[in-house]
């Protein structure tokens, strides 16, 4: 038996029927996890030893009879924005380079409770800002389709290492499309729940409003299957939803008659891809194969979407990253290099600057934040603090939040006439590797189709719908209202059911 | 919309980043950019449209006054670039008033 | 309501306004789960959440909050039905997630006052209240001066525990009323126990601004740039840092001109020992605090039925109290003021012992002249003081029964506070027995015999020269009760004279 070639719902029911042992489907996953990512670079920390540990002792539960949990030997790879108690998280960031959290996400401890094989942490974009993998401190990932193109971000090494099956299922969160659109620039699939469904609590906050965690797998079973296990309420975070949780892997079965899925005039936009655009269509004729109906709605605010975003998420983020100051944790610069106190007291930063520190500590602040951030994520805090600043929080801050009410009501009313939204999740295949890094606009407009859905707060899944002729997945995004949880994963299902875009893998990494 | 070199680096000051002049230079023209961008939002009549900072509609979520349990000492510091096993330690203070 | 401020020598108006700051008494954090016990070790009552980690988020303590509706009723503040939570932004290494969770523009209450009155008439001044809010604490800085450039060391247990910041309209007019006004708050927040409003722990903290109103002679007003005043370490200090300020801006005033407008916002920091303010470095960009929602909390709501509910649950506060006492137990007003002001501990010892005799007065000297006294030696509370009301009341009937008088009670109140013994066992002790009626009578008589001026004199109309016979009567039965002595005495000599008496016609 292949643990690589199965379904996380296989890899389980094997595990407790006794066909496969935990450690034996845990070596494998690690095995090509050893071969692979060093081309790939999805993973930031694998941890071998402990997967292993944890495997065994699984296994010898098992043997003595004990019960085990819902996901009992099932690899899983965190991205690693969320806290692990045991492993480094770093956000991909130098600032929290050699940072060791003293508590567990709930979301992983949700996992261990479950039995589930933590493998390692991925790779992302610093601080989860960035849609191309490019912003991590360490290297960027490389999409296993095509090893010179990105794997979309900024959950891309979750989305990479389960397009190459070096883990059947990882953890991403998604701020903006940080699930969404690596699942669908990998050809896997990637869920967003609604805003709440799963705790934040232990994930490092990009955007506190926007930021969700959810699933990412070949399969809407294999999603539906890991978001029973984390999703929930935690009395720890405020933001956390009261609704019981379904049992979304029981739910799968009902067929799609009558559903009504809405196509949005506003996503056929300038710069659709063609391929992409075939792909999208050839979708919405599987759904309508599928007993689905197709009705055209507009989300007329759509176009605003990236620049609402553009603002109220480095707003949020500005205060979110105050605390990496080098003050209690994270990096902290040396002190005193290159420059010389100033007879009044004051500190000048190193030649090349300009700066002025009002005391040693200011100047502790301001170069260990200097030195620990990588470009975007400064550029976003910049952004963020100037448009909370005194004189610009009206016409930046208050305005994006007023249009995040017309957002949010544009879901509402179409959400009155359809069950879902379909459409794209990118406007193109995946690009190449620096393609668009030196133009920061380019890469936020890559968001285009995702942001909105974090706006509203409701859910999105997307999955693979087709490969362009150069052999890249094409994804496609189903939006639902808020808790439709159970909806977006038997409509991508029954999809899946009806296709095999999901099952297809890179040659490369075969 | 273009923001001028002395607005950048006094966000820069408030946001606690040194920058070297080469990169405040580049900052001023990216950030410029993104704000001419973002100043789409404008074209928008919001006059009669509140304010939405959060998608959830729920309210008065409250935990019990109820002790948890705290971290150790050392936990707490495992992480500190500079403590005495007590207390996390940063370069002097003085002269400044903390409450603000 | 308000009387004008009592007519000074000062050649202008006295502008004052109180921002104060006090702990909220949770055992918990505002935010989580850490105790608020104050003096543990340093960074022992800490958690991800109150040290800022990466991903660790807030939940409000429901107590908390209503502690913080009780004060603000108590201040007669108009309770929002809606309020939320912000951050504000700036950077202190006692402030590790680089923001304070507070409230900015929707506070959970607004627009209130609390009234102080000078017992004494001096002063009675109707004091807004602008605002209350709810915020979190920051954690401590030490830094060890002696050691010069030496890191600063952060202690982060007070972290996030609950404050309420309580700001004040500028409607106090002298350094005497902002004492006397602190005072009254603290007692009102001690009554409610919504604080322990404890100074030397930090559990109240005040900042005043003071500025000065100066008429000129074409009858305009000139107004001296208001100063912030920080530092100041008990009540007494802020009476004596707005003392100093008043004069330090009018001498400044004279010398200057200087006037509101003209110059940026001043902080000065008040130095105790030195009895002076000195101007603190102003910081660059200060005040930019880019306050914004905090997404990681919910808003709250506050409906009718919990605030009336809120309020039939707060007790009654020190204002009240004082008029349902001096009315109840028909003590003075300046009496009810003095025992409210011990706390509502020292009230209900009060009440017992009052209760017990039967009578306010009696209970109300005891406890100002003997009880107080002894507590203020003893530094003690009520609450430790060894002498129950029982006993106390016990005592209090002996003397009113006439069995010795209020100095000899004294010297027992005394020995029982010291031997920890009961009331009776010290009378028996002391060899103090009630002395009886025939005895008395004997007494009285062997003293008249032996004392011929004495009777001559109350004869012939001085009855007090009779007291002239209580010191004797002492010395030969340390037990009798002199105002007793006293009356036998005159009754006999009264009794002697009657048959020689010519008849008024």
């Amino acid at each position: 038996m292949q643990p690589a070639e199965l379904s996380a719902v296989e890899i389980v029911a094997a595990i407790r029927q006794g066909d496969m042992t935990a450690v034996q489907c845990t070596e494998a996953f690690l095995d090509r996890a050893a071969r692979l990512d060093g081309s790939i670079n999805a993973f930031l920390k694998i941890d071998r030893e402990g997967a292993l540990e944890t495997a065994a002792a699984i296994d010898a539960r098992r043997k003595a009879g004990k019960p085990l949990g819902a996901l009992a030997g099932l690899p899983v790879a965190v991205k690693d924005a969320l806290c692990t108690r045991d492993l480094p998280t770093t956000c991909a960031s130098k600032m929290l380079a050699g940072f060791r959290p003293p508590y567990d996400a709930d979301t992983v401890a949700r996992l261990r409770a479950a039995d589930a094989v933590i493998v390692g942490k991925t790779n992302m974009d610093e601080f989860a800002m960035g849609g191309s993998n490019e912003n991590s401190a360490f290297g960027p990932v490389k999409n296993p389709w095509d090893l010179s193109r990105a794997p979309g971000g900024s959950s891309g090494g979750s989305a990479a290492c389960v397009a190459a099956d070096m883990a059947p299922v990882a953890i991403g969160s998604d701020t903006g499309g940080s699930i969404r659109q690596p699942a669908g620039l990998c050809g896997i699939t990637g869920l967003k729940p609604t805003y709440g469904r799963v705790s934040r609590r232990g994930l490092v906050a990009f955007a506190s409003s926007l930021d969700q965690i959810g699933p990412m797998a070949r399969s809407a079973a294999d999603c539906a299957l890991v978001l029973e296990t984390i999703a929930g309420h935690d009395p720890r975070d405020s933001t956390s939803l009261t609704a019981e949780v379904p049992r979304y892997s029981e739910l799968l079965e009902q067929p799609l008659t009558g559903l009504k899925i809405g196509r949005v005039a506003e996503h056929y936009a300038e710069g659709l891809d063609p391929e992409v655009r075939k792909g999208v269509d050839e979708a919405y004729a599987v759904f309508e194969a599928a007993g689905a109906t197709v009705h055209d709605i507009e989300l007329p605010h759509a176009k605003y979407g990236v620049p609402t975003y553009y603002l109220i998420a480095p707003c949020e983020a500005s205060s979110n990253l105050a605390r990496y100051d080098g003050a209690h944790y994270g990096h902290r610069a040396e002190p005193g290099t290159g420059h010389q106190a100033e007879p009044a007291g004051g500190h000048r930063a190193e030649s090349g600057s300009s700066q002025h520190f009002d005391s040693p500590l200011v100047e502790m602040y301001c170069r260990s934040r200097g030195e620990g951030f990588g470009p975007e994520v400064k550029r976003r805090i910049m952004l963020g603090t100037y448009a909370l600043s005194a004189g610009y929080y009206d016409a930046y801050y208050a305005k994006a939040l007023k249009v995040r009410r017309l957002i949010r009501q544009d879901y509402l009313d179409a959400f009155a006439k359809v069950d879902l939204i379909g459409g794209p999740v990118s406007a193109t295949p995946a690009f190449k590797l620096g393609e668009k890094t030196g133009d920061p606009l380019a890469m936020y407009l890559v968001d285009l189709y995702t942001v909105a859905t974090n706006l509203a707060g409701v859910g999105g899944i997307s999955f693979p719908c087709g490969f362009t002729r150069g052999g890249l997945p094409v994804g496609f995004q189903l939006q639902g209202p808020a808790l439709a949880e159970p909806l977006l994963l038997r409509a991508t299902d029954r999809f899946q059911r009806l296709t095999d875009w999901h099952l297809r893998r890179p040659k490369q990494t075969a | 919309m273009t923001l001028a070199r002395k607005d950048v680096a006094k966000v820069a000051m408030l946001a606690r980043l040194a920058l070297s002049d080469a990169e405040i230079d580049t900052m001023t023209g990216e950030l410029s950019k993104i704000v001419g961008f973002v100043s789409l939002l404008e074209e928008i009549d919001t006059a009669a449209v509140a304010p939405l900072a959060h998608p959830l509609d729920t309210q008065n979520a409250f935990r019990d006054d109820v002790p948890a349990a705290s971290l150790t000492t050392a936990e707490a510091l495992q992480s500190a670039p500079r403590h005495d096993g007590e207390c996390f330690l940063v370069p002097a203070v003085l002269g400044e008033s903390g409450a603000a | 309501m308000t009387k004008p401020a009592a007519p000074t020598a000062e050649p202008f108006t006295t502008v004052i306004g109180l921002e104060v700051h006090v702990q909220l008494q949770t055992k918990t954090k505002l935010f989580c789960g850490c105790s608020t016990t104050f003096g543990a070790p340093p960074n022992t009552q800490v958690c991800p959440v109150c040290l800022g980690l990466p991903g660790s988020l807030p939940v409000m303590n429901r107590e908390a909050f209503s502690l913080a509706i009780k004060a603000a009723l108590a201040l007669e503040c108009r309770i929002a039905p809606f309020t939320k939570w912000d951050r504000k932004n700036y950077f202190y290494p006692d402030l590790p997630k680089g923001y304070q969770i507070s409230q900015f523009d929707l506070p959970f209450s607004s627009d209130g006052w609390l009234e102080v009155v000078d017992p004494k008439g001096a002063f009675s001044r109707k004091v807004g209240v602008i605002r209350v809010h709810l915020e979190e604490d920051a954690g401590k800085s030490m830094h060890d001066e002696a050691a010069g450039t030496a890191d600063t060391r952060i202690d982060l247990n007070r972290a996030g525990t609950p404050l309420c910041e309580i700001v004040s309209q500028p409607d106090l007019r002298s350094p005497q009323e902002a004492r006397a006004w602190l005072n009254e708050l603290k007692l009102l927040l001690v009554y409610l126990g919504v604080s322990d409003c404890n100074m030397q722990e930090g559990s109240l903290r005040v900042d005043a601004n003071v500025n000065l109103h100066i008429p000129r002679p074409d009858g305009s007003l000139a107004k001296t740039p208001i100063v912030e005043i920080k530092n100041m370490n008990s009540f007494r200090s802020v009476e004596r840092a707005l003392a100093y300020e008043t004069a330090r801006q009018y001498d400044e005033w004279q010398a200057t001109g200087a006037e509101l407008g003209t110059t940026p916002k001043q902080t000065r920091g008040w130095d105790d020992p030195a009895g002076v303010t000195r101007a603190q470095r102003h910081k660059e960009e200060s005040s930019d605090y880019r306050y914004f929602p905090d997404p990681d909390l919910v808003p709250v709501t506050v409906s009718e039925e919990q605030i009336a509910a809120a309020k039939a649950l707060m007790g009654t506060p020190p204002t009240v109290l004082r008029t349902t006492l001096a009315e109840k137990w028909k003590i003075s007003a300046y009496d009810a003021d003095v025992l409210v002001n011990q706390g509502r501990e020292l009230v209900g010892y009060f009440e017992d012992v009052a209760t017990r005799v039967g009578e306010g007065k009696v209970a109300s000297n005891w406890l100002q002249q003997d009880v107080l006294r002894t507590l203020n030696e003893r530094g003690e509370t009520i609450d430790e003081f060894p002498i129950r009301p029982d006993a106390l009341a016990d005592l209090i009937r002996r003397v009113q029964n006439g069995d010795f008088d209020t100095s000899r009670g004294r010297e027992i109140f005394a020995e029982v506070l010291t031997s920890g013994r009961s009331v009776a066992d010290v009378v028996a002790s002391l060899g103090i027995a009630a002395v009886g009626q025939d005895e008395l009578i004997a007494l009285c008589k062997e003293l008249i015999a032996a004392n011929p001026k004495i009777v001559a004199d109350v004869q012939g109309g001085k009855e007090q020269a009779a007291a002239g016979l209580i010191g004797q009567a002492k010395k030969k039965n340390p037990n009798v009760n002199p105002a007793k002595v006293r009356q036998m005495c005159v009754d006999l000599i009264k009794a002697l004279e009657l048959p020689t008496r010519t008849p008024e016609a």
